[in-house]
């Protein structure tokens, strides 16, 4: 498969992992492992201080993945950048997954705030990968500014649902001078393979690794669903048409 | 002396940063901490003195998507 060049490095993996709601740090070791994958997301949380647990930083290693920490939590642009510059300070490079989502029901990305955080991160030096709602004129607007990916939902995050702003996400690849990352809402290989298969550079899976009954094994499905679809892309698919065409030759009947 | 650690106070902590993370059990090298609303960088734990009514956030990495 051809390599992924995100903001000037080079990935063999075309798959993010995010690592969250896994039920053990072994189970979210061996999605990543059997995913292949090099960037994995994390969240920054306060420690509690009467109970303070094991870092997750302890079971990643650090050589093989490189840490895309997220805002998550961030409810408008100020926590948001307040966020990646503490995680930035806890030692990661200066690469966020920058998302805003106020709303508590369907964790929505808010357009305004996240542009404006996005504005602030960019000229403070870091590469910014914002979480948005499949919105071409929002993804525009942002690679303007300069960030290095748009992430586009493919549906609500932790729904499982698929592809449900397919036509959306058609347009901003179309139109993209960034690498574009479909991210949320796939919930089967076959999700992240028709990404894929559209021309996305690549996407982001987390829930449908977490709560899979075998982590690893759906991390190795996800891993053949995203080259699947990558190769079917490069490969070139055939265009869809309405009425039958035969794939047999209509000449040289027996009885003619 | 009482500061206020993640919105808990705690009293008598030890006398820098770095020596209240020490007393936390936890690792300065996994946290990023906030001194009075201000990030604190690593090298300068050792070196910041806490004072009565101080506020620190005191965060690390979980697992997220």
């Amino acid at each position: 498969m051809d390599p992924l060049i995100l903001a000037g490095r080079k990935f063999t993996s075309r798959l993010l992992v995010g690592t969250g709601k896994f039920s053990s740090n072994a189970a979210m070791v061996a999605a990543m492992e059997a995913s292949g994958c090099e960037i994995v997301t994390v969240a920054l949380r306060r420690v509690d201080i009467d109970n303070p647990k094991d870092s997750i930083l302890a079971h990643i290693d650090r050589q093989k993945y490189l840490l895309l920490p997220n805002t998550s939590g961030a409810r408008d642009a100020e926590e948001a950048v307040r966020l990646a510059r503490l995680a930035r300070a806890a030692g990661c490079e200066p690469w966020v997954k920058l998302e805003v989502t106020p709303d508590p029901f369907y964790l929505l990305p808010d357009p305004i705030e996240t542009f404006k955080a996005a504005e602030i991160l960019v000229k403070e030096g870091f590469i910014v990968l914002p979480y948005i709602n499949a919105d071409p004129v929002l993804a525009k607007r942002l690679q303007e500014i300069g960030v290095a990916t748009v992430m586009p939902l493919g549906a609500p995050i932790g729904t499982n649902k698929g592809l449900k702003t397919r036509e959306q996400i058609a347009i901003i690849i179309e139109q993209a001078i960034v690498p574009v990352v479909v991210d949320a809402g796939l919930g089967a290989p076959s999700h992240a393979a028709e990404a894929m298969e559209m021309g996305a550079d690549c996407v982001l899976v987390n829930t449908a690794l977490a709560v899979a009954r075998d982590p690893g094994a759906m991390g190795a499905a996800f891993k053949k669903g995203v080259e699947a679809g990558r190769e079917a892309y490069l490969a070139g698919l055939g265009e869809q048409r309405q009425q039958a065409e035969a794939s047999s030759p209509l000449t040289g009947f027996l009885h003619r | 002396m009482t500061i206020i650690v993640n919105g808990t106070a705690k009293s008598d902590p030890a006398a820098d940063v770095a020596g209240l993370l020490t007393q936390l059990g936890l690792d300065p090298a996994r946290v990023a901490v906030e001194y009075n609303r201000n990030i604190l960088a690593r090298e300068r734990f050792a070196a910041t003195t806490l004072a009565d009514g101080d506020e620190l956030e005191i965060v690390q990495f979980v697992g997220g998507g």
